[in-house]
């Protein structure tokens, strides 16, 4: 199907989704179509991550459909809207369930979002993809998490910055709880590798004024600044930053929440030479990263970016879609099962679905910005690592696991 | 004490960019008692003039500059015709024009929406405001160091205007008593709409201001309003010395607070501050003697 028949189909279902309520009734899996549930912010403060989730999802939906569907039935994409705000996650995350008996649902990239899907998915034996790196401490048996846990990013990314020979690092993070508990994690490691926290700075969300946590930095002289701060705060704060004189010679700045769409918006001139850790890059050399980059800027045009979420996103339909060829039906539990061990060749390079813990086995990479805008990958895990999102497997972990 | 010092420019800087987002409301909440919830949509369209100026109209990083009276200007047009239009209709009923100005904030966000698109834009600051200076082991921004300097001036300017222009005195006439500048022959109507434009173009020189801090957003004016809102309540209604005070003083609070605690907890302390403050001194730092608020 062509790019714009197919987004208006699309479109049209989010249209009935919201005038209707039950629009789009009767059983979720007919024997020409299968529906899917796609649910991310559209509108709000986080629209502008997640909206380019939707974009890869879209694509990775129609690619499937179109050499031929799953189990032989075209894949119909039920879209709706979280606005931002994690009640209407769970109030829709129902309506997705119950109302429109979604075989699956690919949504969701604020921690709190996740949290509040979460019970609703426990509830109705439902199956969530979900497609950011996160804080780890997490095993839903009705989630799937396809982005990194704590030991597949945060964990290599300071095993990077210490192989550099940073003993001081300054942490700076979005007050919320992805931050919070990613730099408990930072402060346990950093407590049993000698590393010194030379000081931890939260900032709300949406937070503009960074002056004087540069001035912090400027007077703490840390070998390097971990950030995990999220969205907007992230320009005015590498800007400021700037101002107060300090580059990435001096100190590098490593990101968790930046990536290829998050630097045009800062502006890359500001960002040269700092670095970033993640999975992918829209750099990473695999052919099938050059099939996905091509057919994405294909659909939505040259100049569009892809980024690590985006292709978590995109992984987790053809993942989906794998695992209900191989378990013959669209059943949650016979579609889990079906799932374990299941690798597919990803953007990213292999990865293999792990079911004892839901998460995927991944390549950890650290990037370096460039003056241009592009990531190029400086270092990375020699392989797919075991998700571990308790670090059970780690001893410096045991103060802070639940 | 060498953390004292260093904090003492952000202070300031953190208190100017709150007193330029106060002095528009100083006019129309303090000097009217309109309480304009579109205020900070004002600040708003005065960044995204300067985001206009440099993308559209090529003008680069001197777009700055030329935004600041194009901004006064638009948003001035803008509040004279939210004043004449609407706002006038409903003197004497504050919850009504609370309601009325929020309806009209939510318009404007939603027309910057559709107009600039959601995600947040961004103004290129002159290379002559980008990076910054070390006097005496203080770092000095440029770019803060502009919006101090612009607050001084738009502070000078004001205590001009009310001081000797004959509208001026008009102004402080209606404030004191309103009937009985009208029965001299003042035209309160006029007068009105005078205030409540100046007050706006304000809020548009401030929104230039913003530009130079961070990204541009439809939603940049709620995370400003409550705390312009503020300055003008400690302040003291429509006095001009107490915004400035009171606006430095909270510059500093959160600057020196944040030092100590965090961004997140200085909020915190700021607020506490406020309460108490207005605990003790419910009419703020300084307050006018007038029949007309009798």
């Amino acid at each position: 199907m062509r790019r714009r028949t197919f987004l208006a189909a699309a479109l049209a279902g989010t249209g009935a989704a919201l005038t209707g309520g039950c629009a789009p009734s009767g059983p979720g899996v007919t024997r020409d179509t299968v529906r899917v549930g796609m649910l991310h912010s559209l509108s709000g403060t986080m629209a502008i991550s997640e909206v380019t989730v939707r974009d890869a999802v879209l694509l990775a939906v129609e690619r499937v459909n179109a050499a031929g569907g799953v189990l032989g039935r075209r894949i119909e994409p039920v879209v709706e809207d979280g606005a931002s705000d994690e009640v209407t996650f769970a109030d829709k995350a129902r309506k997705l369930l119950m109302s429109d008996r979604v075989a699956a649902v690919f949504g969701g990239w604020t921690s709190a979002s996740r949290k509040a899907m979460l019970p609703v998915f426990e509830a109705e034996d439902g199956l969530l993809f979900y497609p950011v790196q996160y804080e780890g401490m997490e095993s839903s048996p009705n989630i799937v998490y396809t982005g990194a846990t704590t030991n597949q990013q945060i964990v290599p990314a300071l095993d990077h910055l210490r192989g550099q020979g940073h003993t001081r690092i300054h942490l700076v993070g979005s007050d919320y709880v992805f931050p919070r508990t990613a730099n408990r994690v930072i402060s346990a490691y950093a407590e049993a590798h000698g590393i010194e926290i030379t000081g931890t700075d939260y900032t709300p969300l949406g937070h503009t004024e960074y002056t004087t946590v540069t001035a912090k930095i400027a007077r703490a002289r840390p070998d390097a600044v971990f950030n995990t701060l999220n969205g907007d705060s992230n320009v005015a704060f590498f800007k400021q930053l700037r101002s107060s004189g300090i580059t990435a010679d001096d100190m590098p700045v490593l990101s968790v929440s930046v990536a290829e769409e998050e630097v045009g918006g800062i502006g890359p001139e500001i960002l040269d030479g700092h670095l970033v850790a993640w999975n992918y890059f829209q750099t990473t050399d695999t052919p099938e990263n050059r099939d996905f980059v091509a057919a994405f800027q294909d659909e939505y045009g040259p100049r569009r970016v892809t980024s690590d979420p985006m292709q978590s996103a995109y992984n987790a339909v053809h993942l989906w879609a794998a695992a209900a060829e191989a378990a013959g039906g669209f059943d949650t539990g016979a579609v889990r099962e079906a799932a374990a061990g299941l690798t597919i060749d990803a953007p990213e390079g292999p990865v293999t679905f792990d079911a004892e813990s839901q998460h995927l086995a991944k390549t950890a990479r650290i990037g370096r910005i460039g003056g241009d805008g592009a990531i190029t990958e400086v270092a990375n895990s020699g392989g797919p690592i075991t998700p571990d999102p308790y670090l059970a497997g780690y001893d410096w972990a045991a103060p802070i696991r639940p | 004490m060498d953390a004292l010092l260093t904090q003492l420019p952000i202070a300031a800087a953190v208190g100017a960019v709150l007193l330029l987002a106060a002095l528009g409301l100083n006019f129309t909440f303090g000097q009217m008692g309109v309480i304009n919830m579109a205020h900070g949509e004002f600040l708003m369209v005065g960044a995204y003039t300067a985001f206009a100026l440099q993308a559209w109209a090529g003008l680069g990083g001197s777009a700055v500059l030329v935004a600041l009276p194009v901004a006064f200007a638009v948003t001035a047009l803008m509040g004279l015709a939210l004043e004449r239009g609407l706002i006038r209709h409903f003197y004497g009923r504050p919850l009504d024009t609370l309601l009325l100005t929020f309806g009209v904030s939510l318009l404007l966000q939603q027309l910057a929406r559709d107009v600039f698109g959601a995600p947040n834009v961004d103004v290129a600051a002159p290379s002559w405001l980008a990076g910054g200076t070390g006097v005496l082991g203080v770092w000095l921004h440029h770019s803060r160091l502009f919006i101090i300097l612009l607050a001084a001036v738009a502070v000078v300017a004001i205590a001009l205007y009310i001081g000797r222009s004959r509208s001026g005195r008009y102004m402080r006439a209606v404030l004191h008593d309103r009937d009985l500048a009208a029965v001299s022959g003042i035209p309160v109507g006029r007068v009105d709409a005078a205030t409540f434009a100046v007050g706006s173009g304000l809020a548009g020189v401030a929104g230039v201001a913003l530009a130079l801090i961070g990204p541009i957003g439809p939603s940049i004016g709620s995370s400003y309003i409550v705390d312009a809102f503020l300055v003008v309540v400690v302040g003291g209604l429509g006095q001009l010395r107490g915004a400035v005070i009171a606006a430095f003083a909270l510059g500093a609070l959160n600057a020196y607070s944040e030092l100590w605690t965090g961004a997140s907890l200085a909020k915190v302390v700021v607020f506490a501050v406020i309460i108490a403050f207005l605990q003790a001194r419910p009419q703020g730092l300084f307050s006018v003697k007038t029949r007309a608020l009798a």
